[in-house]
């Protein structure tokens, strides 16, 4: 119909036009209000934070002094001997994220896969029915949740039986031990990825062609050798953008970390062998969770965003990251 | 190849058909990693299980009715410090606020995405946005929404202060909390949008129905299910979200009416929720009474568990393959880069 909606041959169709070019316009207004507030949100705590690395520089993202003290400073007014008021060094902060979320997805990443395998291959339609939920039930269970189990049955289990007094002596100079260590929140958090990475695995393996895991078998592989040379091989870049996808996720929280991750904002040393798995960390989120109470003071909110901004620089790439790590699929028309 | 790439779309893909030889006849590795798939397998149950016990035989030791009843006090006796029925309203405020925001948006962006999607870079733009928006730490998102909240324009939020606005208040937190929900309802109403097949619309637009009287009329009557699915995965974010109360709703142990109207001045007040009640009954929080977490812990995961049973529930057997299970949350996988033609 190319004639104008105004001298339409029926009125009461003519409405019905203007209706509809009516919803298209208002929904596409909202979605360009949902694409906008995206924008305005990274822009904002962009500039929010702008203050906080522009008095440090680069050196914000290095090491030097403690974290603790900084804060304290900012929040009391009164600068350390030789430093601004904005002086801060984040990477205790960035290194206890970094650490906790490397350990937990790797965990995660052999787990989920053996787990996704199970459930597409080799679980009976029975057994897959109870499993699919209890993925699904994990996956909600909320993240204070966790934490309580961590700080009251898991922390004191490992301050108990796995941490020894000697060892706690060892670094007693440096920083004290206890159940709240790099363990507990890396174990915890594995669990907390799981289910999202277990079901993002399941989904790819899934959608590898039948065809060419009967083509394997057809050649006389056993189930298990069809899934390692040919389902797995197909669906490693789906499993990747899975990984990817938990790491967003394990870098963005912050109240079991708050709770379980230990109190003090030290850089656990990888140098001091298996001790190290039992030092306390600080990950970036669980700092600002901690310090939410400081957001009124100007120099500490400028700080409390720069976290803020470094993980949702974070987050926002390693969403295009997983969408990326996916690309290679699309060559076999595998849609995951 | 054209009919291998075809085919995984067009027949939802099937099991292997159920092996005639038995594991003992392969060699020991594949065997070893045969066995090790079904003890991760059921080692995730176990967990599970292990969770909800714990938590079941805490909650029932700690849980008295009494503390349905009483508001929480600030007391270092047990005995005095009150039960949790605050925090339960606050649950509840917060949640029918965050829902009412996100269904009606996140269920618009999910159509225009599927049925209109132009121009092409916006659909890209907003699938990408959408997608972010999945990935943003709650924590993040509690920062930005102070920032926003706190001007003066929207202290009728909650309430004024020097700077501009408080920016703690039922209202303030529910509007963000819309934001952790809305992903999933986009998701859920996406997907299950583009499983309706084409003949569909077609036999509507035949009929001489308008693009927006058939969305309204038979699209989505027709995928229902989905979208409650979406939107009761949403709530179990939201409620399970301590974050964004931390930040956006002041964590008083009471709810604190602003101003004398009845409802308007609670949804202004601040208050706190189950789960920062929990965190602050913590080791890690300021009340430090376990007793107190382990029974608010226990109340919030059984809320949690009834969500779960209902998502289960409404999507069973609605769609088609063995795919419905994960379909909540993970769809949002394949937003990005804008939807698929």
């Amino acid at each position: 119909m190319a004639a104008a909606p105004g001298d339409h041959p029926r009125p009461e169709l003519a409405a019905a036009v203007r209706t509809d070019r009516r919803a298209e316009r208002l929904l596409g207004a909202l979605a360009f209000g949902a694409f906008a507030l995206i924008a305005f949100m990274i822009a904002t705590v962009v500039i929010k934070a702008w203050p906080s690395f522009s008095h440090n520089g680069l050196s914000w993202f290095g090491s030097g002094g403690n974290v603790s003290t900084e804060l304290r400073v900012m929040r009391e007014g009164t600068p350390l001997p030789g430093h601004g008021l904005a002086y801060f060094r984040a990477w205790p902060l960035i290194w206890g994220t970094i650490v906790t979320t490397v350990v937990a997805v790797v965990l995660a990443l052999i787990i989920s896969t053996l787990a996704a395998v199970f459930l597409t291959e080799f679980a009976p339609t029975r057994v897959r029915r109870v499993v699919e939920p209890v993925v699904r039930l994990l996956a909600g269970v909320p993240s204070v949740i966790y934490g309580l189990i961590g700080i009251l049955a898991l922390a004191p289990w490992i301050n108990d039986h796995l941490l020894s007094n000697s060892r706690k002596q060892s670094v007693i100079y440096v920083v004290q031990l206890n159940g709240a260590n790099l363990t507990t929140a890396s174990l915890i958090l594995t669990v907390m990825i799981l289910p999202i990475m277990v079901a993002l695995c399941a989904n790819a393996l899934a959608a590898v062609p039948v065809s060419w895991r009967e083509g394997s078998a057809a050649l006389g592989a056993n189930r298990w050798r069809t899934i390692w040379r040919v389902s797995l091989r197909t669906a490693w870049p789906a499993i990747a953008a899975a990984t990817v996808l938990a790491t967003a996720r394990a870098l963005g929280e912050a109240v079991m970390l708050a709770m379980v991750a230990g109190g003090t904002a030290f850089a656990a040393n990888p140098l001091d062998g298996l001790t190290f798995f039992f030092e306390p960390v600080r990950p970036l989120a669980a700092m600002i969770f901690q310090e939410s109470e400081g957001l009124t003071i100007a120099t500490l909110s400028h700080t409390i965003y720069a976290m803020g901004a470094v993980l949702l620089v974070s987050a926002t790439m390693l969403s295009f990251a997983g969408w990326a790590a996916k690309q290679p699929m699309k060559r076999y028309g595998v849609r995951a | 190849m054209a009919s291998l790439a075809a085919s995984p779309d067009a027949t939802p893909p099937q099991a292997l058909p159920a092996p005639r030889e038995g594991v003992s006849s392969w060699p020991l590795i594949d065997r070893a990693c045969y066995w090790l798939c079904w003890v991760t397998g059921i080692g995730l149950c176990v967990i599970a299980i292990a969770i909800v016990a714990f938590m079941f035989v805490k909650g029932v030791a700690y849980l008295r009715p009494e503390l349905f009843v009483k508001s929480p006090a600030a007391s270092l006796r047990q005995t005095q410090s009150g039960g949790f029925l605050d925090p339960i309203i606050g649950t509840f405020i917060v949640t029918a606020i965050g829902t009412a925001v996100a269904t009606p948006v996140g269920i618009a962006l999910g159509v225009w995405l599927s049925e209109y999607r132009s121009p092409r870079w916006l659909a890209r733009m907003v699938g990408s946005s959408i997608e972010i928006l999945a990935g943003v730490p709650s924590i993040v998102l509690a920062l930005f929404g102070l920032l926003i909240v706190s001007k003066r324009f929207l202290s009728f939020l909650s309430q004024g202060s020097p700077q501009g606005a408080l920016g703690e208040s039922f209202l303030d937190a529910g509007l963000f909390m819309a934001l952790l929900a809305m992903p999933l309802i986009v998701a859920a109403t996406y997907e299950a949008l583009e499983q309706v097949p084409n003949r569909v619309r077609e036999a509507s637009w035949a009929l001489g129905k308008t693009r927006a009287t058939t969305i309204r009329h038979v699209l989505l009557p027709s995928i229902r299910p989905s979208m409650a699915g979406g939107v009761v995965l949403g709530m179990g974010r939201i409620i399970g979200d301590t974050a964004i109360v931390t930040v956006l709703l002041g964590l008083t142990l009471t709810n604190e009416a602003v101003g004398s109207t009845p409802i308007i001045g609670t949804l202004r007040g601040t208050g706190s929720t189950l789960t920062s009640y929990i965190f602050y009954n913590s080791p890690a929080g300021e009340g430090n009474s376990h007793e107190k977490a382990y029974a608010a812990a226990f109340v919030l995961l059984m809320v949690v568990l009834a969500l779960n049973a209902l998502v289960t529930r409404i999507t069973r057997g609605r769609e088609p393959g063995s795919r419905a299970w994960w379909s909540g949350f993970l769809t949002r996988v394949r937003l990005i880069g804008g939807p698929s033609t």
